[in-house]
């Protein structure tokens, strides 16, 4: 797939609020102090680019709970998965987690959301904005990547790849989609990297009840609101990095989840990680939704990501 | 040399070695040097290698990693890491404007010392400093150490913005902005080097392991360095001076 831009391009007619370019990361400059951004809902991300036939690491949009309004310059194959938007293209009602081609100035409007909290745009060819330090993902805090580092504006246009001809005319089997949580959800958990700075219950009390999503949470992590971890050996650590799905501990007992555009490094101390097979459904969560979190074992954490790992290949091959 | 470390798992995707827990250069220097050494090893399905103070985090696809082996390989770099492995190159020297209005928390600084402003400013650019890390935002180094005397702690309500290039204090850590962002440093001057240019040849001005310096110009140099688009901070023996294996 070439990303040169070809020349056409999508102009932005309501941004929603908050849509960003999203491709698969920023990895490899966290060294340097650079975060990885990339999708929330890395699944959901790379099934809409598999239904258009892109590559998994192709730019799309990633659309956070209200939609936007899109003009096409030229006809192109798009997909939408993750959250459940009403959509329609000039009125027409269309499906989700299926490819269809919008024609030339036809408008793609995103409306009522029924379910999740972040849609994907696939459009076919990738959204080909200039990488910076070898990708496209936005990452808001530092104004880096995706168009001039922010979030999509009205009257912007996206610059396209060159389309493929070909795209699978196919759906996605309901197995295959991400299963988009109730305001609810239940994920699984590894310990550490950090369980000795917490008092021994703490891992059962983080299982005890549900933890409610703050409001001022957002792609740099959620502030969960639920019952407080106690720390033994203080709340402060000498900085370290700060995976993906990590719990951290501040002082106040209240975790903070780690997400997508988390800082490379942090001074708190870690309790648990979210397996990766369950960040996806963490990425449809919103503020004011709530988190149950169950220890598991490496190997459940393994075996969940395989099985999702083999749905993700077998419709990049077509075969679902 | 075998060093004291222990290696602890983040989720399925992510090991992290940790060496002795505290803010020390041999020790820092131990953690950077292993991990180059992991990194150098360029070890299939890892995607990212990320040395903190006293820790290297070691990102990888789980699906495309033998993990086994990748155990066994950070095994060896941890145990066979030392503080020799990296030797500094020449120092990033960094112009800084101090005082005025470019490092509005001098005074303070100078009277939290019990000195002049000037010895402050003498202070700060006599010692050469060590980046321990780089983190908060893009090209952020934590340098150290600083001078016990103008060691003086974070602001007690952190700026809203603090303008990009300003040079700060906190504790015995000084550092630069890369860009405007909060902070609650000791602003103390601001330097028209840019630590962080994603256009730029080399975008980083600083990686962790580097020495650095810092020397005093006036505002009229300030004025002229800025405006001056060549200055791009190079530092002397290329973008890998320093950089082991």
């Amino acid at each position: 797939m070439k990303l040169e831009p070809a020349g056409a391009g999508v102009l932005v007619v309501r941004p929603g609020m908050l849509t960003t370019i999203q491709d698969a990361g920023r990895w490899g400059v966290q060294a340097r102090g650079v975060p990885v951004a990339g999708p929330m809902d890395p699944v959901s991300h790379r099934l809409a680019n598999a239904l258009v036939r892109n590559s998994p690491q192709a730019a799309a949009l990633e659309i956070t709970l209200l939609g936007p309004e899109l003009e096409f310059d030229d006809e192109r194959v798009v997909a939408v998965t993750g959250a459940q938007f009403d959509l329609s293209l000039d009125g027409r009602a269309m499906p989700s987690n299926a490819p269809f081609i919008v024609s030339a100035g036809a408008r793609l409007r995103f409306g009522a959301r029924r379910a999740g909290a972040r849609a994907y745009l696939a459009i076919g060819g990738g959204i080909a904005v200039p990488p910076t330090l070898g990708s496209r993902a936005t990452h808001l805090i530092s104004a880096m990547g995706g168009l001039h580092g922010r979030a999509l504006a009205a009257g912007d246009v996206l610059p396209l790849g060159q389309a493929n001809d070909v795209y699978g005319a196919v759906s996605l089997p309901q197995s295959a989609v991400v299963a988009l949580p109730d305001r609810h959800a239940q994920v699984r958990v590894l310990p550490g990297p950090q369980t000795e700075y917490f008092a021994s219950d703490a891992l059962a009390v983080l299982q005890s009840a549900p933890y409610t999503i703050a409001q001022n949470s957002d792609r740099m992590g959620f502030r969960l609101a639920g019952p407080p971890l106690s720390h033994v050996r203080g709340a402060d650590i000498i900085s370290d990095a700060t995976p993906l799905g990590v719990l951290q501990v501040p002082a106040s007992g209240e975790p903070i989840l780690l997400m997508a555009d988390r800082q490379t490094a942090g001074g708190y101390p870690k309790i648990a990680t979210v397996i990766a097979a369950d960040i996806p459904v963490v990425g449809q969560l919103g503020p004011g939704d709530t988190i149950s979190f169950s220890v598991c074992t490496l190997r459940e954490a393994m075996a969940a990501l395989i099985a999702q790992e083999r749905t993700l290949m077998a419709v990049e091959a077509g075969h679902l | 040399m075998s060093s004291h470390y222990r290696i602890v798992p983040a989720g399925e995707s992510a090991l992290i070695v940790e060496f002795e827990e505290r803010i020390d250069p041999v020790v820092n220097a131990t953690t950077i040097g292993c991990a180059n050494a992991i990194q150098a090893a360029a070890i299939p399905g890892v995607r990212d290698v990320v040395p903190t103070y006293r820790s290297v985090a070691i990102y990888f696809d789980p699906l495309r990693t033998d993990t086994d082996a990748l155990l066994e390989r950070i095994t060896h770099e941890a145990e066979s890491a030392g503080p020799g492995a990296v030797v500094p190159g020449e120092p990033v020297r960094i112009p800084v404007c101090y005082g005025g209005d470019l490092g509005p928390d001098l005074p303070q600084v100078a009277a939290f010392a019990k000195m002049s402003e000037d010895d402050v400013v003498r202070l700060h650019g006599s010692t050469t400093y060590r980046v321990f890390m780089l983190g908060f935002v893009p090209g952020f180094a934590y340098l150290g150490m600083v001078d016990p005397r103008i060691a003086m702690p974070r602001r007690a309500t952190p700026r809203v913005r603090v303008p990009c290039g300003s040079v700060g204090i906190a504790g015995v850590q000084t550092g630069i902005y890369p860009a405007e962002t909060p902070g609650g440093w000791q602003l103390i001057g601001r330097t028209p080097v840019r630590p962080f240019d994603p256009l730029r040849a080399d975008p980083f001005l600083m990686k962790a392991g580097d020495a650095v310096q810092f020397y005093a110009i006036d505002r009229a140099e300030f004025d002229r360095l800025q405006r001056d688009p060549n200055l791009a901070g190079r530092q002397p023996g290329g973008a890998d001076a320093g950089e082991a294996s």
